[in-house]
This record gives structure tokens, sequence and C-alpha cells, in this order.
């Protein structure tokens, strides 16, 4: 009765079916898929443009005490133009672009992906407690494919809305650098995917074995904050203490958010770009590994 | 593929569709399972029976690979349980204790994404799809989200879904937890039905005895992880001794010697003024009980005539009634889960 040798099949069937599953979840839920879209416009328009950092520094927001003999307009008009020269020069300085909006915005697509990364691992605590996993398990499917599986998933999604960020944000007002083509675009897909790659299989190895979801969600809250933090997302590394700069070197969060802005806001500096490819490239290489390893381990228990 | 199938079919003939040989699975210092031996025949169908916690879930975890031994031998279709697990996978259906079906999808799409699992091509999938649901009677709502069925509809799709991979060994795990006695019955009119169209081994847990005895041809009673008894539930019922009668009399003397004597009486016990008496064939040993007091005049005032159940075989191996043993939170977790949703 059997027909297994009818079944074409080959070491990754079932992938598709397994993504699609999850993504379907999202896709065919309006209100999800909604509330997936809505919540970086917020954060974009409560962060990137109430946090005005460009405005600290303009003539408006510095007054003068009195000057006797007061100054001839023309003075007063050179006074202008050097506080808005001083202004461009310490934000250029900082932040390397004029504007804190473009800087943070693409803040928001690597904090887009931490966040969306995040729920893979809570989905395979949701999968166990249902019997789905367990169900999935006794099918000829292989092991790396279900972890695949939830990988590809969360990475698609988080490329979807880093793409959508980026048009919102270019809708608000993101200023494109000097040296963007519309190709740098493809770079960004390209460094999000390796990223979201990295992320959803540390998510996963940390929630592989958990059998309820508070654990893994704090660990994961815990991780979550300082990966942000403890980057160039909002602020650039320089101006950090030395210690908290030592921890941004080695979180991958910081090259992945460098790389996006040497990509769409910088004058593209191609080394930098380079080392901050190679960085989260490695990063991901060893994470998934690592995640591969521990579902071979942890899933036939 | 093809090579490997033929040249294990030729095995096959003098093998036992599953075989299990001093299973045995520890958690830390938990022994869930302890040296469990059995061996499933062709086309039985059989059932492990025992209370929450026993280990029957534990030994279809192993059997179908999802746990690993931490001792002992197991396999299934001669394929090796540990060494094996992708062939064991491929040739068996699992219709797990939880409502494993997807509620945001369509009991079309759940069926279809099991058969993605198998690698089954569409064509034929959408076509075995279809029949197996006309077979479990969800055609009208294959288009229905999941979200919407009841409890017994979500078990009918389950079996659906075991089964689209055309499996020569079914494992149920608890196929009726939760659900009301009547849709209870139905389940096992479709497991039976099934067991026909296909022709396959069937391998079942269960903690209701009556469950047990409807739909098993041979029985397992499993206890703190180790198997007790195995027999048909008739076997098991039989060999406690026979029918029990419990007879008053009015008279005010002991007739136990006299009982002793009709012929199939085991054992006689006297008992609060009414005899309890172990005897074969009750229905025949009844009258003959009667007839011997009758004709030294004693008059019979109260007469009950009692099969043992499976319950009464359950007592007499664990000492105990079936009852619900002390388990882990996780267990509790899910199985309240599933009863939930078969209650929706």
């Amino acid at each position: 009765m059997s027909e297994t040798s009818n079944n074409s099949k080959s070491r990754l069937h079932g992938i598709w079916a397994l993504t699609n599953r999850e993504l379907k979840k999202w896709y065919k839920e309006p209100v999800i898929f909604f509330l997936s879209i809505t919540q970086p416009i917020l954060w974009m328009g409560l962060l990137g443009k109430a946090m005005n950092i460009g405005a600290v520094f303009t003539s408006s927001s510095i007054s003068l005490p009195p000057i006797t003999p007061p100054l001839t307009p023309q003075q007063l008009q050179q006074l202008g133009v050097f506080f808005t020269d001083l202004q461009s020069n310490i934000m250029k300085n900082a932040f390397n672009t004029n504007d804190y909006f473009s800087f943070m915005s693409v803040g928001m697509i690597a904090f887009t992906a931490l966040f969306t990364t995040m729920f893979s691992g809570m989905s395979v605590v949701w999968d166990r407690r249902l019997g789905f996993l367990n169900k999935v398990l006794s099918t000829p499917v292989s092991r790396a494919v279900i972890i695949f599986s939830k990988v590809l998933s969360a990475t698609l999604r988080s490329m979807f809305q880093a793409g959508l960020i980026i048009v919102i944000a270019v809708a608000f007002g993101l200023k494109f650098g000097v040296t963007f083509t519309p190709l740098n675009i493809l770079g960004v897909f390209a460094i999000i995917f390796l990223i979201c790659v990295g992320l959803s299989s540390l998510f996963i190895a940390i929630t592989i074995r958990s059998t309820r979801i508070e654990t893994p969600m704090a660990v994961v809250n815990l991780i979550n904050l300082p990966m942000m933090f403890a980057s160039n997302a909002f602020f650039p590394t320089k101006f950090m203490p030395d210690w908290l700069q030592t921890i941004a070197k080695f979180n991958p969060m910081t090259y992945t958010i460098d790389a996006v802005r040497q990509l769409l806001i910088f004058n593209t500096d191609w080394a930098q770009l380079g080392l901050d490819f190679v960085c989260v490239g490695i990063f991901a290489v060893i994470v998934a590994t690592i995640g591969i390893v521990l579902s071979w381990r942890y899933l036939t228990k | 593929m093809r090579v490997q199938t033929t040249s294990f079919e030729v095995e096959v003939k003098n093998m036992h569709v599953i075989e299990a040989n001093n299973l045995t699975k520890r958690f830390g210092t938990l022994v869930a399972v302890d040296h469990v031996s059995f061996s499933v025949e062709e086309g039985e169908i059989f059932g492990f029976l025992g209370p929450n916690g026993a280990g029957k879930t534990t030994t279809i975890n192993m059997l179908i690979t999802i746990f690993k031994p931490t001792e002992g031998k197991g396999s299934v279709l001669g394929f090796d349980i540990t060494r094996q697990g992708n062939n064991v996978r491929n040739v068996i259906g699992v219709v797990p204790q939880e409502y494993t079906a997807d509620d945001d999808l369509t009991g079309l799409e759940n069926v279809l994404l099991c058969a993605d699992l198998y690698g089954i091509p569409r064509n034929v999938a959408k076509e075995r799809a279809m029949d197996l649901l006309k077979l479990v009677e969800l055609t009208d709502f294959e288009d229905k989200k999941v979200q919407t069925y009841s409890g017994g509809m979500r078990r009918r799709l389950e079996l659906a879904c075991g089964l689209i991979n055309r499996p020569k060994v079914l494992f149920l795990d608890e196929p009726t937890l939760g659900l009301d006695v009547q849709t209870r019955t139905a389940t096992w009119n479709y497991i039976r039905t099934l067991k026909k169209e296909f022709g396959m081994t069937l391998f079942m847990t269960t903690h209701y005895l009556e469950e047990a005895d409807a739909l098993c041809d041979r029985v397992a009673i499993i206890d703190h992880g180790k198997i007790v008894v195995i027999g048909s539930p008739e076997e098991l019922k039989h060999s406690l001794g026979g029918d029990l009668i419990t007879l008053a009399i009015k008279e005010n003397e002991d007739v136990s010697g006299l009982i002793q004597k009709v012929e199939h009486v085991k054992e006689v016990r006297k008992e609060d003024g009414s005899y309890r008496i172990k005897a074969e064939i009750g229905e025949v040993t009844t009258p003959s009980i009667i007839e011997a007091l009758r004709k030294k005049g004693y008059t019979v005032t109260r007469l009950s005539l009692t099969e043992p159940t499976l319950n009464e075989v359950y007592l007499e191996y664990t000492g105990r009634s079936l009852r619900d043993a002390e388990e882990s939170r996780e267990n509790v977790m899910t199985q309240r889960m599933t009863m939930r949703r078969a209650r929706q």
C-alpha cells in the first residue's frame, strides 16, 4: 500500500510547505499584517521625528545675550550662516549626514528585523505546545528543514518589512546619499537577509528546548534591548563610553546598520561596507550552524 | 528506495509489524518506560491501556522516532527505530493526541500540508485528500477554516492527515481524548472503517477501558512504565476466573459447601449475608446453583450475575482502579488544551 517509492522526494522537501504555513498566518490575517506594518511607521514617526536632534543646533534654539552696540543686519546674517554651518558640521561629524531622521530611519530597518525574527523562536515553542512539532517530526521531513523553514519565513517577512520601511521613510523625508543608486537596494536586502538568518537561528537555538513561552520570552527580551541600544541604531558609537563601544564592536547589529547606511544615505565607503558584510556574514554562518546542530541534537529527545 | 522496499518485503514474512525489545526511556531520574517488550502482528489493533503518565505516549514517541530509547531496541516493519528513522517515518502514519491541524487553514489545506511533508506530488495529493475527506465525511467542510470545526470533526481531520501517505502502520495516541460518548463511538466506527479500507496495522494508546474493549484485538496494560499483562480483552477477562455471581438466601445458614460442589464453581466467599461466587460460564452455572439450593429447601432472595470488564482486569493486575497518575506540568497543559479545543 505504501507508495513511498513513487514520491518524488528531495532532501529539502517540505521546506516551502512549512515556510508558507508560517507566512500564511501573517499575510492571510489582515489584523496581524496591518499591525506589523503600522508598528515601524509609529516608531519612525515617534523616534525619528520627535527626537529632532538637528533642531538642537539651529540658531532658533540658541538665545544670544543682547549685544551693544546692536549688530548690523549684515553681521546678523553672517552669524546666521555661521550657526547653520556649525549645525551642519556638527551633524555631519556626528552622524555622517545632515539629517537625523535619515540616520535613524535606517536604524528602524534593523530594529524591525530584530523584533520580527524574535517571533521565529516563539513559534517553535508554540508548535511544540500544539503538538504540531511532534507531528512534523514523525514525518520524513528532515530535521534541518524544520529549522530552515522557521528561519526562512522570519527572513522573508523581515525583508518585506525592510522594503516597506524604506518606502515609508522616503515618503517621510529620507535623504539618499549622493552615491546612491537603485542597485544599492539589492545590497540592503542582502545584508538584511544575512542578519535575519543569523538572528532567527539564534532565537531558535535559545527556544528549541523550551516547552513554555515565558522563559525564552524573558531571555529574548534580555538580548534584544542591548542589541538595539549597544549599537549605532540611534546614536553613533564613537560618542559612547569605551566599554559600551567595545560591546557595540562585537554587536552584529552595528555592522548591519552601518552597511544599510553606507548603501542608502552615506557616501559609500566600500572598504567599510565590505567589512560590514564580512562581519554579518560570519555571524550568520556561525549562528546558523549552531542552530542546526542544536536542532539535530534536541529535536530528537 | 525501490530496491530497499523489495528486499524487505521478502524478510517481512517471518517478522512482526512492530517489535519492542526491552524499550526503556529515562528522563533524568524518572523512568518513563521501563524495559517494555511486545510485538504486534500484521493487521491487528494493538492497544496500550493505562492511566495518564503510565508511559503510553512515551512508548509511541519512541516507535515513531521522536524520542530516542535510552535502552533496548525497537523496529517497525523491520526498520530499526534508532538507526533507520527516516525509513520508519516513511511507512507510518501518526495521529497525535493533540489537535495539530492549523486553525487558520481550511480542512483541505491542512491535509495538503501533511501531503507536502511526505513529499507527495500535488496532483496525487489532491486526489487522495479528497478521497480521505470523503471517507471521514468532511467533504462539506473542506473549505471551512478548522477554527469552526467541532472536536469530533477535528479528530476526523487528524485521521485523514495521518493516512495521507497510505501508511502500513497507523499510530493513534488517545484517539478520543476529550470527546463526548456519542462522538467517541462515532470515531471508533471511523477507525474501524479506515482500518478495513486500508488494511493497516494499528497501534493505539488509551486510558478509556471501553475504548480498549471495543476496538483492540489485543491489549497491553501498562502501569508505571511497565507492561503488567498482554492479551485479548476476552482472554484477560477470562483470566480473572470467570464471572461473578452474587446471591443471598432467606435462611440463616452457611451454604458455602453446597454451592462449592456445583459444577464450574471455582470459589465461594460469604460476605455480610451474601455469597460472592466466582464461576466459569456464569449463564449456565447460575441456574445450577439455584437448582441445587432449591433441592435442599433454601430460597434465593437476591441474585446478580456480572461478567468481568476490563476494569476488573485492571484492578486485578495493578491493584488499583484506573485513575489519573501524577503527571508533569507539560502533559497536563497539553491535555487540557486538547480537551478545551475538543469541546469547542
